[in-house]
Formats: structure tokens, C-alpha cells, sequence
């Protein structure tokens, strides 16, 4: 069963995020890391994109499939995790310290499920 | 095996061209290179006996059954081989004057008209350099029509499920996007999904067929009629044409484009990923927007001439015109009756081999088939943990190169298997044995067959490492380069 | 009438029969007959005899020069025997895509073997297993920098203009604006215009030295304006300069991309050619098209597998940004053959023999009445001359002659010689000239 801390918010297309003081911090769990396989490749987004909730924010790549990263909040991107360009593995390996963007200037942020709920929507997966 | 690199001792060298006849040129300091390149000093013997080595590590189709889903790997005639490298073609400088290679516009018209009249169109260019070259200007074909008649709004391309990645990757390219429609039970083209998805923002439907499952589908001619009304034009991708060509033709389907894979249904080699040829045929009233020049005949010269609202060029000079030579020759071997022979026997064979392994492996799709089929190794893994990857690399070990696998994307664990017409009787038995004998070991030992295969150079290479850092070159340990 | 088919009427016969049929033609009733072929309007087959006899007499009815001065982006070269027996291999010829591992070593080797002598000739990072042509490769290059604000390339003038037309298709059908800076009055790029052009909206600018003109251009300069504008520069080169010119990677580009079709290529007609493409390290994963990669298998021996490839069509479908598949691997092979026979020794002299060659041509013309230079800028092996007379009719008394003279242009003559141009080959066409050129 994959891991799944209280502390953070989820979305069912497999993003774990964290808030404070108006920045939003995504990343992937453990259950989509373990769905995706290695990971090779993390596409970051740049500094200054605008994203959309519900949105594709970036990609991260397989050796034999590209799986998109949804972003739950409408803002603009404030930070990206530049140690994920040589090592994408952090991923797989520590999924909950492997952030893939910050996102500030937030507007609107989809409803998003506690840890309860979204081990239950796994689940059903 | 060794790189030229380690095979590489300073000093050696050939003598290939002569000495300087006359003055050398003493270039300014600031225009030379500051280094040497670090490439491989070798002899002669040397480079015959590296790429011996190499060879024997290759495997082509001169070396065993290749039922390569959806590439056509069939035999490639040496007499082909010979008549590309003629020197009246070969040594040909693509802009010498018109008069002096009559010869060379021959080949390209006579290609033209008989690909044409296979394929049911009016006009065609040869300069498409693969199939994805191909698609990509069949779609700027109907992107100029469409901005001729001011039709911007129709910015959309309907691709099957069941489609190639080149289908719509080459849409995007051509600036439009993508809406992907279902396959039903059957695995034809759904039509109510169809009727809903066109509407007055359709620019057109790219398909194969048969597809990509190996089925033709019967309601092909009502398809393209619907994306007509719907206003908008059909794209036939020509990779599937083997199965049908001599029976059945693209432009009485009601495809209003297309291209063919000369190095697939043509016979011309693949080279290890190219060079292809993937010419491009259309109805009369898309001639005008061709890449140009096209070759044009008047009286009994040939010439260029320029189509009249061109899309301009997809690449330089005229096409992959030696690939073109090899296509020629086939299509003169083969003449009318061969054309249809060749699909005939290649829709037998693929069928033979459904009947054969139907009982054993699952085959999701009926039991019939045109060229090629897909199987569903899904169940067997469900059973034995053995998958479709484990089952293909285990026939490495049997010599016989595996089929297409995890393609089309709607089977999960998918091998795709096409035999051509140039295969007997005795090798697609042969075929069939191994395959029943990798499920009997399937059954008795599925763990096993996850470190298939077991007699081959090398096992299955790291492929996770080799995309995390990716090492593209050789590195010189040592120094860096000499001034 | 021949079709390759090995199986006998009676194999057929217990396939049908296995098959549960009574004829093959139950196989096509799924066709509805609106679409099904009553007669095809082929000729009749014919015999391997006598389809060698008809292409036999259609090569015949060309013309091959055994004296050729002309280059404009195809060049005629010697091809070392070795190169040709190599890449006529059965085993190379007929492989397929090396997308099995295991049994495809002796094709990914060599396709790691090109790519990183590409890398050594451009003094570049990476470089692609291959692009359809030189033209497609520089298309390809420009759309690479193409991102949410830059969307314009401006090319240089002097580039071959076939280049700049497919650059201009590729790029019109992706919303990509296209400059064309015209060239200064001595045929080199005009780089104050060119500066001008470029904008914060600039993606790429693109420049090709040696140039159309044989003119060899100031990059450098260009590479800087071009990055004060935080645009990318991206070099179209010849091949066979690189044996003794300053390098793409030398002068800071970007992206390199040429025509590989000097490296071992016949002129044939045009195709099939080699687009070469190699870039700095950031911009590896951006550059379209396979590569192979050096890794291990369980075992740890050191083997080659196609990588990199979720950039690629089959996995990112709409989502990739170049639709390439098929690609010219057997001419990338031919390619690094040449490579490997010619050594750095042997590509330094071809590069050399070419350029005195052609400067010799061009000391032997000023003699000539009417056949000025038309630019005083250094040049590598091509250079274009003023025409005394008609250059088409010029070009045909030549040819009377056996001589493939340079291409008219610009109502000039564009000469190219190679190390295949001989003393006496040159000494005959200044002879003709004189004489031709005199009525």
C-alpha cells in the first residue's frame, strides 16, 4: 500500500500539495510514482508560467511513456526544483521531498482531498 | 565489440587521394580550426574487419522471418541493389541541366503514374523522404486548400485510436490539432463517435485501412463521406497498403490524399531506419499545391515545372531518387498481375498464421485478418506473469525477429504480426512452433522467460540508466584534443 | 511476370484449405465493391533480364560529366571503395530500426560511432542519429528554439535558397515568422541588417558559411548579436570545410546542422542525402530524432540502445515536436565509414585539395576576359564569377565538351571544384572558356 502522509492535501489525478503563507508546493505520490516506473526525465515548468487549475503544469518521462502533472491551483510558477533535471529518480525515491514546483499568486485552487479520502479513491483505482 | 576509436592508432592512414597538382591555399589563422578531430586513424583492413564484426551483430531481413507489424519488412531484391548503384543514375548532379537527365525524370514519371494509378490519384511528389515526411505534407495539401477557400475555422484533425504517433504528430506539425475518435467492438472506426466529433471545425481524417489492427473496415466508403459532408478532406496513410494494393485503391475509397512507404510495401530496403521514401498522391484539385518542382512531360521531353499555388518545399532537390530507382525496378517486375500478388499472398499468409495460433494465444479481433494481426498477450500474463515484451525476446533466441510490440496503444500487451507475401509455407510453420513452444515454457516456468533472451550478444540493456544520463558519445580518456 | 512470392500453387492450396476457404478471394470479400480494382492499368511484368535492359537504357539516356564544376549544395567527391562494400552489406541494408537491442549491436555501434564523430568534426556536444537533408535539419533546427515568446527566425540571405524555402514551409505551418535578410554587395551576410532584424522575439537566427556563394562567413559576430538578443544561433556547415575551418562549436553556436552528403554520398540526383544535427549539451533533449545511447546489460557488458525516446512520435504522439520516424541511418553509416577510411589526416586533405583546387580555378579565370570574381571575400571551394556571354549557352557549349560548368546565378556563374577537379581538368575548362567565350 503506498504511503500517504497526513500533513499534505491530493488531487485524484495522483499531485500531493502543501500551502504555506500563499505558496503552493506540488509534487507526485507514492502510489503515481510507483504507477509511472523509473522516471528518467522531469520536463520542468519555467519560472514565470502561468498555470491553470485542473491544467497540464509539466510532464515527466518513462523510458517508454510521458505522463502529464496536473497543477490544482490557478497562479503563476515561483520556483521549480532544478535538482530534479539530473536526478529524476528522487521521484521514485522520496516522492513527498521531491517537489517539482512552487506555485504563488494563487486564484483559485480545485478541491483537493484529505489523506483519508484520497487513500480511499486509490483504492478504487 | 571494439569502437573505431579503440581500434585507432596514431599515424595509421590510407592513401585515397592524390597529392596536391596544384598550389595549396594559405587560409588566415582566424578561419582554421584551433584542433584536431579526434576521429579514428585506421587502415583498410581495420574498417573490413570492424564492420565484419558489426555485421555479424546485425539482423537483417537476408537473415530470418521479420513480422514486423505494420513496417512491411519484406525481401529486398538484390537486382534492385544493383540498379540504384548504376553509374547513370548514381553520379547524376541533381541540378545539371534538364537535357542531360531525361533519364532520371523517367524514372520519377513512370514511378508517379504507376504509384498513382495503384493508389486511384491524379497527381503526386516524390520528394517525401519517409511516411511521416509523407503525412506531414498530404496535410499541408489540405491546409492550403482550406486557406484558399478561407476556411480557417477548420482547424481540426480526426485521428483513430488506433493510429500511428506519426498521425498525429505530423498534424500538430501541419498547425492543426488532434481529436482522437473511438474504435468500436470490431475494431473499425465507430461511426456515431465519428458523426459527433465532425462539425464545421473539421479539417480532415487521417486513417489507415486496413488499420492498424490488421482489419479493413467495412464502412470505409461511408467514413470519408461523412467527414465530406461535414466539409472536410480524407487522408489515406499508405503504411497498410500491401494488404490491399491491386484489390482495392485509396482514391475510390473516397481519399482525396495519400502517401505510400516505398520501403514497405515497395520492397526498398531499410537500411536500419532509413533511407525511406514516402511519396505523396492527391486528387486533381490538390495538384496545385504540391511541393515543387514536379516533373511535367512535354511531348516527348520531360521537364520541372512549378505547381501553381505550391505549399513550396519539404525538403532539397527532387526526393530519395536512388530509392525511387529500387521502387521502379520492383514495380516493373511485378507489373499488374504481380501487384495483386503480392497482397494476396501476404493476406494468406498473415491469415495461415491467425488460424494457427488462434487456439493458443488470444487474437481479440476475429478470426480472420488482412495483412497482419495483433495479439493480446494480456490473458497469458494474467496467467503466468509472462508479457508481451518477455514473449518477443525470447524469440530473439529462436533467430526470428519479434513482432510489433505494445502497438496499436488499445491492446495493452499487443505483438502485431505481419509475414509478408515473401515467406513460405515452411517458415511461417516454423514461426508457429516457436510460438507454441515459448507458452508451453510460459506454463511450465513463466519467471524464466522475464530474462529472455539467452543467446543473444547481449541481454536486455539498462534501459532506465541510459536515459537518466545519457551518454551519446564516446569520451577520450586522457588528454583533449591536439592543436 | 516475378513478384517474389516463394510459396508453390500446392502450399497455397493447404494454407487456403487451412484456413477454412474455398479460394483466396474470400479474403477481399470485406471490400464493398464500389472500391474493389476490376483491372489495374500496369504494364505486364517482366523478367529480372529485362527490367535490368529497361533501367539499363533509362540511366543510359543521362548524361554523366566526367568533368563537374558544379556544387550548389550536391558535391561531387571520391568515394573510397571501402565505403561503398561496407553499406552494400546485406546484413545493413536490410536490417530494420534497431529497436531490438539484442540483436541490433552491429547498427547501434555504428550509429554511436557517427554520432560521435559528428561531435569530434563540429567540436558540438550531441548530435542525432539523422535528418531527412541539410534542408529539413535546418527547419527542424529553428522550430527546436521556438518557445511561447519567441516565435520569428531570421535567416541570412546567403543561405542556399532551397534551405530558406523549406525553412519558410516548415515554419509557416507552425505560426513561426520568417525574416530573410538580404545579402551584402560582396555576398557575405550584411550582419549590421541581420542585427537589425533580430528582436526579443527572435527564436533563432540562422546562418550558413561556407555560404551559397562559397563565401565564408564572420559567425562569430553573428553568434554575438545574435545571443545579446537572447536568441539562439544556429550554423548550417559543410561537412568536409570542417576538415580545416573553424568549427560550429569554436564559434559558439548553438545548433549545427549540414548536409551530409559529401561524406561518401553520390550526387544521386538529390537523395537520399544525410541531414546532420548536433547542438551544445542544454539543448540535447530538444533535438529531434533518435540517438543511441551507450549503457550495460544485467550482466554488465557495454552495449548501444536507442534512447531519449520519450521525445519521440510513438510515445508523445501530438505531443512531439517533429513527426520524424524513419530517418537516413544507412547514409549516417556511410557517413561515418567515410569518416573512419579518410581519418583526420585524409578529411584535412580533401578539405584542402578542394579549396586549392578552386582558388586555382579562380586565379586561371581572372585571365579570362568577363570572368571577374564577384566578391573579394575569402572562400572555401565555390565562388561566383560575372558571365561574359549568356551563362546558359555558355553552359551548354561546355557540355558539348564534357564539362559540367558551375551554375548560372544571379546572372553570374557559381563555380565549385573538389579534390576530383585534376590540374588538367581545370587547365581544359579555362581553355574552353577562352575559346567559347571569345565568339
Amino acid at each position: 500500500m503506498a504511503h500517504v502522509p497526513e500533513g499534505l492535501r491530493y488531487t485524484t489525478s495522483h499531485e500531493w500539495i502543501s500551502e504555506q503563507g500563499g505558496t503552493y508546493t506540488i509534487g507526485l505520490t507514492d502510489y503515481a510514482q510507483d504507477a509511472l516506473g523509473d522516471l528518467v526525465f522531469v520536463n520542468l515548468p519555467q519560472e514565470g508560467d502561468r498555470v491553470t487549475a485542473g491544467e497540464t503544469l509539466c510532464d515527466v518521462e518513462s523510458v517508454k511513456a510521458v505522463s502529464d502533472v496536473f497543477s490544482p491551483v490557478t497562479g503563476t510558477v515561483s520556483e521549480v526544483n532544478e535538482a530534479l533535471a539530473d536526478s529524476p529518480e528522487m521521484i521514485n525515491e522520496t516522492p513527498y521531498e521531491a517537489w517539482i514546483a512552487r506555485i504563488e499568486g494563487v486564484s483559485e485552487v480545485e478541491d483537493l482531498l484529505d489523506a483519508a479520502a484520497y487513500v480511499a479513491f486509490c483504492e478504487k483505482e | 565489440m571494439r569502437l573505431l576509436f579503440e581500434r585507432s592508432v596514431p599515424g595509421r592512414r590510407a592513401t585515397l587521394i592524390p597529392e596536391l597538382d596544384v598550389p595549396a591555399v594559405k587560409f588566415d589563422e582566424s578561419l582554421l580550426r584551433a584542433t584536431t578531430p579526434r576521429l579514428p586513424e585506421l587502415s583498410e583492413v581495420d574498417l573490413s574487419r570492424h564492420y565484419t564484426e558489426l555485421a555479424r551483430q546485425t539482423h537483417g531481413v537476408n537473415d530470418g522471418f521479420y513480422p514486423l507489424g505494420s513496417c512491411t519488412m519484406k525481401y529486398n531484391p538484390h537486382v534492385n541493389e544493383e540498379i540504384a548503384a548504376l553509374p547513370g543514375f548514381a553520379d547524376i548532379h541533381p541540378l545539371q541541366p534538364v537535357e542531360t537527365t531525361q533519364g532520371c525524370l523517367a524514372v520519377m514519371w513512370e514511378t508517379q503514374r504507376d504509384l498513382q494509378e495503384i493508389l486511384g490519384m491524379d497527381a503526386m511528389t516524390l520528394q517525401p523522404a519517409a511516411g511521416a515526411h509523407g503525412e506531414y505534407t498530404g496535410l499541408l495539401l489540405i491546409r492550403r486548400y482550406l486557406r484558399e477557400r478561407k476556411e480557417t475555422g477548420r482547424t481540426k484533425i480526426i485521428v483513430p485510436d488506433t493510429a500511428h504517433g506519426t498521425n498525429p504528430a505530423s498534424a500538430v506539425m501541419a498547425g492543426f490539432t488532434v481529436v482522437s475518435v473511438a474504435s468500436n467492438a470490431q475494431g473499425g472506426v465507430d461511426l456515431d463517435a465519428l458523426r459527433a466529433a465532425v462539425g464545421p471545425d473539421t479539417a480532415g481524417l487521417m486513417l489507415t485501412n486496413p488499420n492498424t489492427l490488421g482489419l479493413f473496415d467495412p464502412n470505409i466508403i461511408e467514413l470519408c463521406r461523412i467527414v465530406h459532408e461535414a466539409g472536410g478532406l480524407c487522408y489515406y496513410d499508405g503504411a497498410n497498403l500491401n494488404a490491399i494494393m491491386g484489390q482495392a485503391r485509396p482514391g475510390d475509397m473516397g481519399f482525396d490524399c495519400t502517401h505510400v512507404n516505398l520501403h514497405k510495401t515497395f520492397s526498398t530496403p531499410h537500411g536500419g531506419g532509413g533511407p525511406g521514401s514516402g511519396p505523396v498522391g492527391c486528387k486533381g484539385f490538390l495538384a496545385k499545391y504540391l511541393p515543387g518542382p514536379v516533373v511535367a512531360r512535354q511531348g516527348d521531353m520531360y521537364a520541372f515545372s512549378q505547381p501553381e499555388a505550391s505549399m513550396g518545399r519539404v525538403r532539397g532537390f527532387y526526393g530519395n531518387f536512388l530509392v525511387v530507382v529500387r521502387a521502379l525496378a520492383y514495380l516493373k517486375t511485378l507489373g499488374a498481375k504481380g501487384v495483386s500478388e503480392a497482397s494476396t499472398n501476404a493476406v494468406l499468409n498473415a491469415n495461415y498464421v491467425l488460424r494457427r495460433l488462434q487456439d493458443s494465444y488470444f487474437v481479440p479481433f476475429g478470426d480472420s485478418c488482412m495483412h497482419e494481426f495483433v495479439i493480446d498477450v494480456g490473458p497469458l500474463r494474467d496467467e503466468t506473469g509472462v508479457s508481451a515484451m518477455d514473449v518477443a525476446k525470447r524469440l530473439l533466441d529462436f533467430g526470428i525477429h519479434p513482432p510489433t510490440m505494445y502497438f496499436p496503444l488499445i491492446v495493452h500487451e499487443a505483438l502485431m504480426i505481419e509475414p509478408t507475401e515473401t515467406e513460405d509455407k515452411t517458415t511461417l510453420d516454423e514461426f508457429v512452433t516457436a510460438m507454441l513452444q515459448i507458452l508451453d515454457e510460459a506454463h511450465e516456468d513463466g519467471e524464466r522467460l522475464h530474462g529472455a533472451p539467452f543467446t543473444c550478444a547481449i541481454g536486455r540493456p539498462n534501459e532506465v540508466e541510459a536515459a537518466r544520463h545519457p551518454k551519446l558519445r564516446h569520451e577520450f580518456s586522457g588528454e583533449g584534443k591536439v592543436r | 511476370m516475378g513478384s517474389y512470392v516463394p510459396n508453390t500453387e500446392e502450399q497455397r492450396a493447404e494454407m487456403v484449405a487451412a484456413c477454412g476457404l474455398s479460394s483466396v478471394d474470400e479474403l477481399f470479400a470485406v471490400i464493398p465493391p464500389e472500391a474493389r480494382v476490376k483491372h489495374l492499368d500496369l504494364p505486364a511484368g517482366l523478367s529480372e533480364m529485362e527490367v535490368r535492359a529497361q533501367m539499363q537504357a533509362l540511366a543510359d539516356e543521362n548524361v554523366r560529366f566526367p568533368s563537374v564544376f558544379r556544387g550548389a549544395g550536391a558535391y561531387r567527391h571520391y568515394v573510397p571503395a571501402i565505403v561503398t562494400s561496407v553499406t552494400s552489406k546485406e546484413e545493413f541494408v536490410t536490417a530494420y530500426t534497431p529497436y531490438q537491442a539484442e540483436i541490433s549491436q552491429g547498427v547501434l555501434q555504428s550509429i554511436f560511432e557517427y554520432q560521435t564523430q559528428i561531435c569530434e568534426l563540429t567540436d558540438m556536444d550531441s548530435s542525432n542519429a539523422s535528418v531527412y537533408d541539410g534542408a529539413t535539419a535546418a527547419a527542424e533546427a529553428v522550430l527546436m528554439c521556438k518557445d511561447r515568446t519567441r516565435t520569428g527566425v531570421v535567416l541570412s540571405g546567403t543561405t542556399n535558397p532551397q534551405v530558406i524555402t523549406v525553412v519558410k514551409t516548415y515554419c509557416e505551418s507552425r505560426g513561426v515568422h520568417v525574416t530573410v535578410v538580404p545579402p551584402a554587395a560582396d555576398l557575405s551576410t550584411d550582419t549590421d541588417a541581420l542585427a537589425t532584424a533580430t528582436g526579443n522575439d527572435t527564436a533563432a537566427v540562422y546562418v550558413q558559411s561556407p555560404n551559397y556563394y562559397g563565401v565564408i562567413e564572420d559567425v562569430e559576430t553573428i553568434v554575438a548579436t545574435t545571443h545579446d538578443h537572447g536568441a539562439k544561433a544556429v550554423m548550417g556547415f559543410n561537412p568536409i570545410a570542417l576538415g580545416m575551418l573553424r568549427t560550429p562549436g569554436e564559434m559558439g553556436v548553438d545548433i549545427a546542422v549540414g548536409e551530409g552528403q559529401p561524406l561518401g554520398l553520390p550526387l544521386s540526383f538529390g537523395g537520399p542525402y544525410l541531414g546532420i544535427m548536433c547542438a551544445r549539451r542544454e539543448l540535447m533533449r530538444k533535438l529531434p530524432g533518435r540517438m543511441v545511447g551507450e549503457t550495460t546489460d544485467a550482466t554488465g557488458n557495454r552495449c548501444y540502445v536507442l534512447t531519449l525516446q520519450a521525445r519521440e512520435q510513438h510515445i508523445r504522439r501530438e505531443k512531439a515536436s517533429s513527426n520524424i520516424c524513419s530517418n537516413e541511418a544507412l547514409c549516417a553509416m556511410t557517413a561515418s565509414v567515410y569518416l573512419a577510411a579518410m581519418g583526420p589526416s585524409g578529411i584535412r586533405q580533401v578539405a584542402e585539395s578542394s579549396a586549392a583546387h578552386a582558388h586555382y580555378l579562380a586565379e586561371q579565370l581572372a585571365d579570362v576576359p568577363g570572368f571577374s570574381l564577384r566578391s573579394a571575400r575569402p572562400f572555401f571551394h565555390e565562388f561566383l564569377t560575372e558571365c561574359p556571354t549568356r551563362a546558359d549557352k555558355l553552359v551548354s557549349a561546355l557540355a558539348g565538351r564534357d564539362i559540367l560548368a558551375g551554375l548560372p546565378v544571379d546572372g553570374g556563374i557559381l563555380w565549385c571544384c573538389t579534390e576530383m577537379n585534376t590540374r588538367c581538368q581545370i587547365d581544359a575548362l579555362v581553355a574552353a572558356l577562352g575559346e567559347v567565350s571569345a565568339r
